[in-house]
């Protein structure tokens, strides 16, 4: 019985750590930043957590540390991935080739401060 | 309003420290609850983030269903961004598209816009007011009902019910 437990964890961690492996192939492969914070943070988002349920059950004893940190990956991940993305594309990273539609550059709004600041060094 | 505000942060730290503990010893949970009293009683009356939380039965359940789509949701974006990293050809068609949601509470547009973040092949690039710009891997439509359809429906009807 112990070891049917021991079984089912490893094949949970190891899932998870194929995911986490495609997150980082996919950060080599995509085109352009936004697919690479698509790809890179956020495939590794089901890998985390499969990795720690299987950490989960064949450690029960860690089960408050786990889910601490699970809770903190759910609440952290989503800020830091959005703010890189907006971040990149206020100071204008170029999007890949293959982009379809930018319905964000055309709303001349968000553009505001940085057209402030071209006009001033204009000045 | 006040005291829902306390007992939300007072939960909030007094679980916080027992997971950290790790243990239901008397000692630990008696400091755990000294403490996490006095925190909440000095930040917790002015804090507006709990403001629309709701504690009613029916809120609860839904969080639970809208908990499980959630996790169906992540299951199967994950697979699908994952097949198409290791497709040869690279299948993806990105593009930042322009949603709309009907939600009014900003703790509901909070978690909506981090739902469609966490799940692979969506991405929030910004929020302004009733209007999420959302990076999209595969994008199918350019039409804002027809995105808003696709990418913030699944989420948003069950959101609608807890926060309005």
């Amino acid at each position: 019985m112990d070891s049917t437990i021991g079984i089912i964890g490893a094949i949970l961690t190891l899932s998870g750590s194929i995911f986490i492996f495609l997150g980082a192939l996919g950060l080599v492969r995509m085109p352009d930043l936004f697919n690479r914070i698509q790809a890179g943070t956020k495939a590794s988002t089901l890998g985390t957590f499969l990795s720690l349920i299987g950490l989960l059950i064949i450690t029960p004893q860690w089960w408050g540390k786990l889910i601490l940190l699970m809770i903190f990956i759910l609440i952290t991940n989503p800020v830091s991935s959005h703010i890189l993305a907006r971040a990149a594309h206020f100071i204008g990273v170029p999007l890949a080739d293959k982009t379809v539609t930018d319905k964000y550059k055309e709303e001349e709004k968000t553009f505001s401060i940085k057209d402030e600041i071209k006009n001033d060094t204009h000045d | 309003m006040k005291i829902k505000n306390f007992i939300a942060l007072f939960l909030i730290l007094i679980v916080v420290w027992i997971l950290v503990n790790n243990s239901f010893s008397g000692q630990i949970i008696i400091i755990g609850f000294i403490l996490s009293a006095f925190i909440a009683l000095l930040f917790g009356t002015n804090l507006r983030i709990f403001d629309e939380l709701k504690f009613t039965p029916t809120a609860l359940g839904y969080t639970f269903i809208y908990l499980l789509v959630f996790l169906i949701e992540l299951i199967k974006s994950n697979l699908d961004v994952a097949r198409r990293v290791l497709t040869p050809s690279l299948p993806i068609n990105p593009g930042i598209v322009k949603t709309k949601t009907v939600l009014k509470s900003k703790m509901g547009r909070m978690i909506l816009a981090n739902s469609i973040t966490l799940t692979p092949g969506t991405l929030t690039v910004d929020i302004d007011g009733d209007t999420l710009y959302i990076h999209w891997i595969d994008v199918c439509c350019e039409d804002i009902d027809k995105a808003t359809n696709a990418i913030v429906k699944k989420f948003e009807k069950h959101l609608v019910k807890i926060y309005d």
